[in-house]
């Protein structure tokens, strides 16, 4: 068993983040990561940070925008915070020799970006997140901060107390993929989940194969409600073939889109009459997907982003990995000729439900990145929001989970926080199975799952890591005996493939509740899964198996909370309720896990801020 | 269930963990059966033969390393990582690699194609000339199963380097620095530790020590970067000079030949082998 005061989940911007926090403040932290930190999916951010630098700029204007950009269901509260310190530690970065771009002066370069008012995205040429990645885990490096890499963390050790939150986490079990080994890590002082976004719900996506939500399905199995899942970016600019990203810096230096028919749609079609390419990304992609399903699209698939105009050398200066990634991945040459894109899923604004401090529910838990909802994107995130986010909240909880006297936070959290329940009409029950105890030790079942067995809860720190130990050795002891059954690749990408039909840019009753039904029967076959591959050494198999097991409950949660929501706001649009409705629908979606039985119920979005209140009006670009 | 009839038969002296094993190498001859039958019910798509290294020293059938043919649809744009995802996927879960971007950032998936060091998601079908296309794991390092080597002492040889910004910083304001500086350490900062550069090194394959390409690449991002001030370019100049530091360098290219992003290797490391002469000039 290992042992330290913080144990970070995930060394991705948040992690890295979180964990130098902690360990500044004095606390033995480890970062325990089933991926080496370097190989982490920040690594992919391209376009730059939002920090408010520079004369003419304020920190008003970036928190203006990021609520329009919300729809008005950010948290003033969380949008505040950000705008405030991510100039501190963008700045931050930049004394830990992050390679920026450079204007003329020698300051930071920033750049104009869809949805902001003014030119604040911080910029590393078109690598931003390489550049913060390597920075952070050199900063890692530095401190000697402990780093179990290649340990895939596959359950919390919590307490079993009947209420989510009176229960406390004490650490986390997970084995080493290089050798089998399951083993517990005891956390003193708190666990931070920071394991990024859910992208392989889908399969159109920009996220990596690694990005499987495994820390918002534990939390979720755990007892912490997730929070307004049904909101999922999906990026106007993506690589037809592959998914990959193309930056929305392309059309910040002045990309312009065009359909079939040679328009510049986003003008001439009427859907940003103003800032054109520049919208916000939401309304770029139902644009697109609008001009496509019309027949205006390339092979009814994709649309023109040309940047030729903008010349070779501003194009190497400021954009030259998208020469690489088009050329690489497309095989077009945007020097030569427009590239090709089409919307992909992105990004997840909803997530693990935590407060300003990075505190869910449970005691001892905390959730930062992309995998948790704060919530500052609300219903649709504005780019170059999310890596402010990382290094801001991550900081935040980590400095938390070490001890440091903070304020406390403005935003609640847990079932306390509730302003009524939701109801949605299901064809099918959600939730887990009711079956052997096959059957649970297949899909992992939940915290507290032998509490009727053992005649009593289970509360105290070492036998609540103990039995987690327990019960994770006996289900992938399971997993690899069993011998035949389904494969996880089969569920899998049916599943992504439902979702991808069902639970895209443009949604529908009849759509959702096909998705539904296909969760269900990928969550029936899930409970005969089997890994194939018997070895301990290296066991890809073995972790895709149980990952597939997460993105069932994320997708269940994503397309429940969409079905529930009976409005169009930000990226969820529904074709039955084609309009914003305020009267009803300024609430969070929660829904709890609730030993197996999906609850859902609202939270309150706070638009009072410290500096100003915030009155929702209509979004026009 | 018939799993359990299986078991009571198999019971003896042998561990579970040996019966586990024996019972799904069992299972693997039946795949291999229905494989070759997938082959013979040809359609249009075009496909790619592969042959694929296998190791695992836990695995009986798998303790010989041995190559696995796998024939799989590659349409116009298939890389050799999707080719590999697909034969995983539809005939055999136990082929191991690394993998996550598939898009050339995360350095995951650096193998041997072809006899040279490349990263599968970078590396189109198309544009390998050779049939069937080779696919093994970095030469010059452990393998621990299938695809997959041991990085640790590739991570070890980055991390010898100090590779941390160490500069003096000011308060609050952000530090300056010209558009020619950050120009001149551009190309260094894209690295992703991917370790071609290191598998293709001889001289690196000949001393276990030698700190190879990739991190005095690493050290020459930072001695160069105008942030950091005289005296810990000397301290870093320090380390570069050491018995298996610059001076092992025999301008080879290879190195610079198998990055995939491009870094001249070669040129830094030649670089680092001027400044350490000028530095030494000035201190005798
Ligand atoms: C292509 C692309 C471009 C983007 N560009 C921008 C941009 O320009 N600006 C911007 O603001 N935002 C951008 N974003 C969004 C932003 O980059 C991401 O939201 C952010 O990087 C996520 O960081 P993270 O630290 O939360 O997670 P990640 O960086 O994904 O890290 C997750 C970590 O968790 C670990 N992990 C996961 N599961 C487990 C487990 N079970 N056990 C142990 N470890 C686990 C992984 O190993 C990894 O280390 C972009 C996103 C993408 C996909
Ligand atoms: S220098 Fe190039 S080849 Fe070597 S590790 Fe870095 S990216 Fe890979
Ligand atoms: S999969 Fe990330 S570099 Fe190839």
């Amino acid at each position: 068993m290992h042992e330290h005061d913080v144990i970070v989940v995930g060394a991705g911007g948040a992690g890295l983040r979180a964990a130098v926090a902690a360990n500044e403040e004095g606390a033995d932290v480890a970062l325990v990561s089933k991926l080496h930190p370097v190989r982490s999916h920040t690594g992919a951010a391209e376009g730059g940070i939002n920090a408010v630098l520079r004369d003419g700029d304020s920190f008003e204007s970036h928190a203006e925008d990021t609520m329009k950009g919300s729809d008005y269901l950010g948290d003033a509260p969380a949008i505040e915070t950000l705008c405030h310190q991510s100039p501190k530690e963008t700045v931050q970065l930049e004394h830990w020799g992050m390679a920026f771009s450079r204007d003329d002066d020698g300051r930071m370069s920033q750049r104009p970006f869809g949805g902001l008012s003014f030119p604040r995205t911080t910029y590393a040429g078109a690598e931003t997140g390489h550049h913060l990645l390597h920075t952070m885990y050199e900063q890692v490096v530095k401190r000697g901060i402990t780093v179990y890499d290649e340990w895939y963390v596959s359950r919390l050790a919590v307490t079993d107390h009947a209420e989510p939150e009176d229960r406390e986490c004490h650490g986390v079990v997970a084995y080493d993929v290089q050798t089998g080994k399951v083993d517990a890590f005891k956390a003193r002082n708190g666990v931070i989940l920071a394991t990024g976004g859910p992208g392989q719900v889908y399969d159109h996506t920009t996220n990596a194969v690694a990005n499987t939500g495994d820390g918002p399905a534990m939390a979720y199995r755990a007892g912490v409600p997730l929070e307004d899942m049904e909101f999922i970016q999906f990026h106007p600019t993506t690589l037809p073939s592959t998914g990959v990203l193309i930056t929305e810096g392309v059309r910040g230096e002045g990309g312009i889109l065009y359909n079939a028919e040679g328009e510049r749609f986003m003008f001439e079609g009427g859907y940003a009459k103003n800032v054109g390419e520049l919208a916000s990304r939401d309304v770029v992609a139902r644009a697109e997907l609008t001009e496509i399903n019309e027949g205006r699209g390339f092979e009814d698939d994709y649309v023109h982003l040309d940047m030729r105009h903008l010349g070779e050398e501003r194009i190497t200066d400021r954009l030259e990995n998208i020469i690489h990634l088009s050329e690489d991945f497309e095989g077009v040459n945007p020097l030569e000729d427009p590239m090709r894109v089409k919307p992909g899923q992105h990004y997840a604004m909803g997530g693990i439900e935590v407060s300003e401090n990075g505190e869910t529910c449970i005691g001892g838990l905390y959730a930062a990145g992309e995998c948790a909802c704060v919530s500052v994107h609300g219903s649709n995130r504005l780019g170059g929001n999310a890596l402010p986010e990382l290094i801001v909240f991550g900081a935040r909880a980590g400095r938390h989970a070490a001890g440091k006297e903070m304020e406390t936070a403005e935003i609640e959290t847990g079932p306390a926080a509730s302003i009524g329940s939701g109801d949605v009409d299901t064809p099918v029950s959600p939730g887990s199975i009711d079956t052997s105890e096959d059957g649970v030790a297949a899909d992992g079942g939940q915290a507290g799952d032998d509490r009727a067995t053992d005649g009593g809860a289970v509360v105290g720190m070492d036998e609540t890591v103990e039995r987690a130990l327990d019960q994770e050795q006996a289900r992938i002891e399971h997993l690899l005996e069993k011998d035949e059954g389904v494969q996880h690749a089969d569920i899998r990408s049916k599943l992504q493939e439902s979702m991808t039909e069902n639970v895209n840019v443009f949604r529908n009753e009849e759509g959702l509740k096909q998705a539904l039904r296909d969760i269900r029967e990928a969550r029936e076959a899930y409970q005969d899964v089997y890994v194939n591959d018997p070895s301990r050494t290296f066991n890809t198999d073995l972790q895709h198996t149980i990952e597939t097991r997460n993105l069932i409950d994320l997708a269940e949660a994503i397309t429940l909370s969409a079905l529930a929501r009976t409005e169009f706001r930000g990226a969820h649009w529904r074709e039955e309720y084609q309009d914003r409705d305020d009267e009803n629908w300024i609430k969070h979606t929660m829904l709890a896990w609730n030993e197996g039985s999906p609850d859902l119920y609202y939270a309150p979005v706070i638009l009072d801020g410290e500096d100003k209140s915030y009155e929702p009006k209509e979004r026009h670009y | 269930m018939s799993t359990q009839l299986q078991r009571t038969e198999t019971e003896g002296d042998e561990s579970p963990q040996e019966q586990r094993l024996e019972r799904k190498s069992l299972a693997e001859g039946e795949r291999e059966a229905q494989r070759t039958e997938e082959e013979s019910t040809g359609d249009e798509t075009p496909h790619v033969h592969l042959k694929v290294f296998r190791y695992d020293p836990e695995v009986e059938a798998k303790r010989e390393p041995r190559f696995d043919d796998f024939r799989v649809p590659a349409p116009q744009g298939t890389t050799v990582l999707d080719a590999l995802m697909y034969a995983r996927d539809e005939f055999d879960s136990t082929l191991t690699f690394r993998h996550s971007c598939r898009q050339a950032v995360c350095g995951s998936d650096a193998l041997f194609i072809n006899g040279s060091q490349r990263l599968g998601c970078q590396t189109q079908i198309q544009d390998l000339d050779q049939r069937p296309v080779r696919v093994e794991p970095l030469p010059h390092q452990e393998v621990e199963k299938d695809l997959v080597v041991d990085m640790e002492h590739f991570y070890d040889q980055m991390e010898a380097v100090e590779p941390y910004f160490q500069g003096e910083t000011p308060d609050e304001e952000e530090q300056l620095q010209s558009r020619e500086n950050r120009e001149k350490v551009k190309m260094s900062t894209r690295c992703i530790w991917c370790g071609a550069c290191q598998s293709s090194c001889n001289i690196a394959a000949g001393d276990n020590e030698y700190l190879g390409p990739a991190a005095i690449n690493k050290a020459y991002r930072f001695a160069m970067d105008e942030r950091e001030d005289d005296d810990i370019k000397k301290h870093r100049m320090n380390i570069l000079e050491q018995e298996h530091g610059v001076w092992r360098c025999q301008t080879q290219f290879s190195c610079t030949e198998v990055c995939p992003k491009d870094i001249p290797l070669t040129e830094h490391i030649q670089e680092m082998k001027r400044e350490a002469v000028k530095d030494n000039l000035k201190f005798w």
